[in-house]
């Protein structure tokens, strides 16, 4: 397929040819809509329109992105965002996702940055502010009419009620060779007509209907088919490879070592699996692994780098003289990305070029990974990013790219790796860190909170690769490349402002040394000391990282301490914030859940099997970047623990909204993701290896559970810059649930996941 | 028709995808735990990925690509579009088929006996509150 142009082809050739790029269908997968590789463009330059926007002589808008869409919406919500900024309708824009060879370098598409970075006042968005702006500018002496007369729409440039010139006739295919305008105008939000509405996925059809491409379509003429073996132990190293042990399956080409990365490349992809199976491989014992029961205990024994996020350095004192302390300790679970579908990728890599089809959410750091790997420049690599499957932080498509490029460079033709679904389970992803978390809080006469301090242990091992460190993924790993580690080092005293932003900081505090003050709450006096031990296993940013574990420990503790001054949980909030965008979700939740104000647990609690209650949680994300409430009815199971949730009431403020039927989405599957990992998930292990390598061991809530109701109430914003809102709602969902089981029962869960065995024992427990 | 010159044991998700480069049924799991993989072959929902390609011999096998286009999508995509069901859409046909298969055999069935058939399928990106209003809504069609 060849329909696409190249960069090079773009940058330098005529308007027709930039018509032709435009022709190709929505429809048309992305990866070969894109060209052949020819060109080395590293240094697409971020400041430069051109990197961002060209417009046909059609009028046709290509817009090029380096944040890409895996599900969250990301690609309509972009096009929407050119169409508004350009005045031209959707299906007059065309987004070319994450291809490095035509898009400006974004870094990695994570941490609810996409929406902060390309719709505010840089990147994307000020591009096509710029672009709209030089088209007017453009015009001005082709209508014989001063700039600030002209108007913006549907394509054209006009006179106010008189002769318009359209931006094709304008543009004329050229390069606008103009540098990014910071001062370029955005559209007003009260103006907006395609941004702010509601604009169903731009491929549901192609995606209802399987027409969409996925990674794991992706096929290259004369592509070969590879699987990985993976050490069978944590830890383990090869000994022997008898390669002799495959000799004789049919298609088999290769059986490809490097340290104790261990691959075979096959014809067919059935020659490939049988192959992996049987190649006999000896392996060392491995370094053991800490028993999983006394984990939370072994987490805070290990040697630690040591953070003081905040200090405003009287929490002591004011404990001292507080009329109670309060403490409690959470723990949160490793728990696994779990893509749906196991990752896949195809390499083609040559003695002097290499080209990668991936679904990392990262194409530019997976392009220096590979290159490390394979020993080319990076200049001569290129990533294209192809949808896989919904990936939530960091799941295998970063380790299978760099497996497929190891097994293609062996072989000096194209490969495709599919991961097995224990490769990916045990082997492929990073999971979400394993965290405990210790509070304490001191409170007045009244339970108002005088003090908080809290001190979160997470372990860590390798995370994203970025750009220098292809070792920390698997495997990387397994070639030689050292995982970043944890370097003990013990805490120094904050200077500056305090961090309040970070994720182990409540939303409650807001404390002030030498004046300078910060947080989203009203308690003064606050401490938060962070602690980082190695993990056994490779860990990654999950959706939410750090923030989802520490935001169930924050908000369990609020729940705790509104019980023990006898307050209505949502009551007792508002007494310790002052930041007016999260006053107004937690607000807004209640108002929409009918939330009747009385303390928790329930007064009434019966003696009947079914126990209901309510619980409420809520966040500041990352200090700043959104806002979020959320509500949550429970039916507790009393004779066997099970926790049915019966409806979420959720409230998000993440500024002006892009697309609220995106937004409605993202929240809505957060928060039955985050029901899923607070109910059944949970990473095990044996004394050897991971064990939760399937369905069967890892449990995720399917299709057939009683779905409950969620109701979402948007609080649009204008006067504020845009925020991310893809991991907002899920950092509240086992607290809420928490506190729902707390208020239905008296029974306080303190560790995730809250299965019926647990909740049953909470309940045995109870005094 | 499409004649393949595989190995009998192949599954008949490997000869669909590799071979005849359809892209409605994804790989998932290779076990058969999650759906993704999903094929109607005449009409029973079947997870192709520990379907050796032998036991298909002349039955027909439909794919969520089969089953509709996006120019004209059968009825239970139409309500998934209405829905806007999905996010990455890599479970879609394991969700879709599972539900279409079920449905056609059991018009009448309730929301029940709807969920009791979906236990075995996945979506990770909890698509399920939209899914199970989509499922509903085709259900409701059937029921005329």
């Amino acid at each position: 397929m060849t329909t696409g142009l190249s960069r090079r082809e773009f940058l330098t050739g005529s308007g027709a040819l930039v018509v032709s790029f435009s022709m190709v269908p929505l429809l048309e997968p992305l990866a070969s809509g894109q060209g052949q590789f020819d060109t080395h463009m590293s240094h697409i330059d971020p400041t430069r329109l051109d990197s961002w926007i060209a417009v046909a002589s059609d009028g046709m808008v290509t817009a090029y992105t380096g944040k890409c869409d895996f599900g969250q919406g990301m690609y309509t919500a972009q096009t929407q965002l050119i169409a508004e900024e350009l005045c031209v309708s959707i299906d007059r824009v065309r987004l070319i996702q994450c291809d490095t060879s035509v898009t400006p370098d974004q870094g990695t598409t994570s941490g609810s940055q996409s929406t902060p970075t390309n719709f505010n006042s840089s990147d994307l968005a000020q591009a096509a502010a710029t672009a709209r702006e030089a088209l007017i500018k453009m015009a001005a002496p082709n209508l014989g009419v001063p700039a600030n007369l002209l108007t913006a729409s549907n394509g054209f440039i006009s006179v106010k009620g008189g002769r318009r010139v359209s931006y094709g006739e304008l543009i004329a295919g050229k390069k606008f060779n103009l540098a990014l305008d910071l001062k370029a105008k955005r559209r007003p939000p009260s103006e907006w007509t395609v941004l702010g509405k509601p604009v169903p996925s731009l491929d549901i059809g192609a995606l209802m209907t399987g027409q969409s491409e996925f990674v794991h379509n992706v096929h290259v003429p004369g592509m070969l088919h590879g699987r990985v073996v993976r050490p069978p132990a944590v830890g383990a190293t090869v000994v022997n490879v008898d390669e002799g042990s495959v000799r004789g399956i049919p298609g088999l080409v290769k059986v490809v070592v490097r340290q104790n990365f261990i691959g075979v490349v096959a014809e067919k992809q059935t020659q490939a699996i049988t192959a992996a199976a049987q190649l006999k491989v000896v392996w060392t014992t491995g370094i053991g692994l800490p028993a999983q029961k006394d984990f939370y205990d072994y987490i805070r024994k290990q040697p630690s780098r040591d953070v003081l996020m905040v200090d405003s350095r009287d929490v002591e004192q004011q404990l001292a003289q507080a009329a109670t302390v309060l403490k409690a300790t959470y723990c949160h679970p490793y728990q696994a990305h779990g893509s749906i579908g196991a990752s896949c990728a195809v390499a083609d890599v040559r003695a002097d070029k290499a080209t990668v089809w991936s679904s990392t959410q990262s194409v530019y750091p997976t392009r220096a990974g590979v290159a490390t790997l394979v020993g080319l420049p990076v200049d001569d690599v290129r990533v294209i990013f192809v949808r896989g499957s919904g990936c939530y932080g960091l799941n295998g498509a970063d380790a299978v790219s760099f497996d497929a490029a190891l097994l293609s460079h062996a072989v000096q033709r194209p490969v495709r790796v599919q991961l097995s679904r224990a490769d990916e389970m045990a082997w492929g992803e990073n999971y979400g860190a394993a965290c405990v978390i210790d509070q304490r809080a001191g409170v007045d006469a009244t339970g108002t909170i005088v003090a908080w301090e809290c001190e979160p242990w997470s372990a860590s091992f390798g995370g994203r690769p970025g750009y220098d460190h292809p070792g920390n993924v698997i495997t990387g790993a397994l070639a030689g490349y050292p995982p970043q580690t944890v370097a003990p080092q013990a805490a120094s005293q904050p200077t500056g402002e305090l961090r309040n932003g970070n994720n182990a900081v409540p939303s409650y505090v807001g404390g002030c040394v030498g004046g300078k003050c910060g947080g989203t709450g009203s308690v003064r006096s606050e401490r938060v000391l962070t602690h980082t031990v190695n993990s056994p296993f490779f860990t990654g940013p999950l959706r939410s990282p750090l923030r989802l574990q520490n935001t169930f420990a924050h908000e369990c503790f609020m729940d705790e301490l509104s019980a023990h001054a006898k307050a209505d949980p949502v009551a007792y909030r508002l007494r310790h914030l002052r930041e007016p965008r999260i006053v107004d979700v937690v607000k807004a939740a209640a108002q929409a859940a009918k939330w009747e104000a009385r303390p928790s647990p329930k007064s009434d609690l019966r003696r009947g099997q079914i126990a209901n209650g309510r619980g409420i949680a809520c966040v500041a994300y990352e200090g700043d970047n959104g806002y979020v409430a959320l509500i949550v009815e429970v039916d507790v199971d009393v004779e066997s623990g099970r926790v049915q949730a019966k409806r979420f009431v959720v409230a998000q403020d993440c500024g002006p909204i892009s697309n609220p039927a995106g937004l409605r989405n993202q929240i809505e599957g957060g928060v039955l993701q985050g029901m899923s990992r607070a109910l059944s998930e949970e990473v095990t292990w044996n004394d050897r290896r991971i064990t939760s390598t399937n369905w069967s061991s890892y449990h995720s809530l399917p299709l057939g559970i009683e779905v409950p109701a969620i109701d979402c109430v948007l609080i649009n914003r204008s006067d504020v810059e845009a925020s991310g809102a893809g991991e907002t709602a899920i950092t509240v969902v086992a607290a809420a649930l928490g506190n729902a089981i707390f208020d239905a029962t008296g029974a306080r869960l303190r560790q995730v996941p809250f299965t019926g065995a647990r909740v049953k024992a909470a309940l045995e427990s109870r005094s | 028709m499409h004649a393949v010159d595989v190995d009998p044991e192949t599954p008949l998700l490997y000869v669909l995808g590799d071979e005849l480069h359809l892209r409605g049924p994804k790989f998932g799991c290779g076990l058969g735990q999650c759906g993704a993989c999903t094929v109607l072959m005449n009409g029973h929902a079947v997870r192709s990925c520990v379907t050796p390609v032998s036991e298909v011999k002349h039955a027909e096998i439909l794919t969520l690509e089969g089953l509709g286009t996006s120019a004209k999508p059968h009825p239970i995509q139409q309500a998934f579009i209405d829905e806007e069901a999905a996010q990455c859409g890599f479970c879609l046909s394991g969700v879709i088929l599972s539900a279409k298969a079920f449905l056609d055999r059991n018009p009448k069935a309730t929301d029940d006996q709807i969920r009791e058939a979906l236990a075995g399928v996945l979506c990770r990106c909890f698509a399920h509150a939209r899914m199970f209003k989509a499922i509903q809504q085709y259900a409701k069609t059937r029921h005329i």
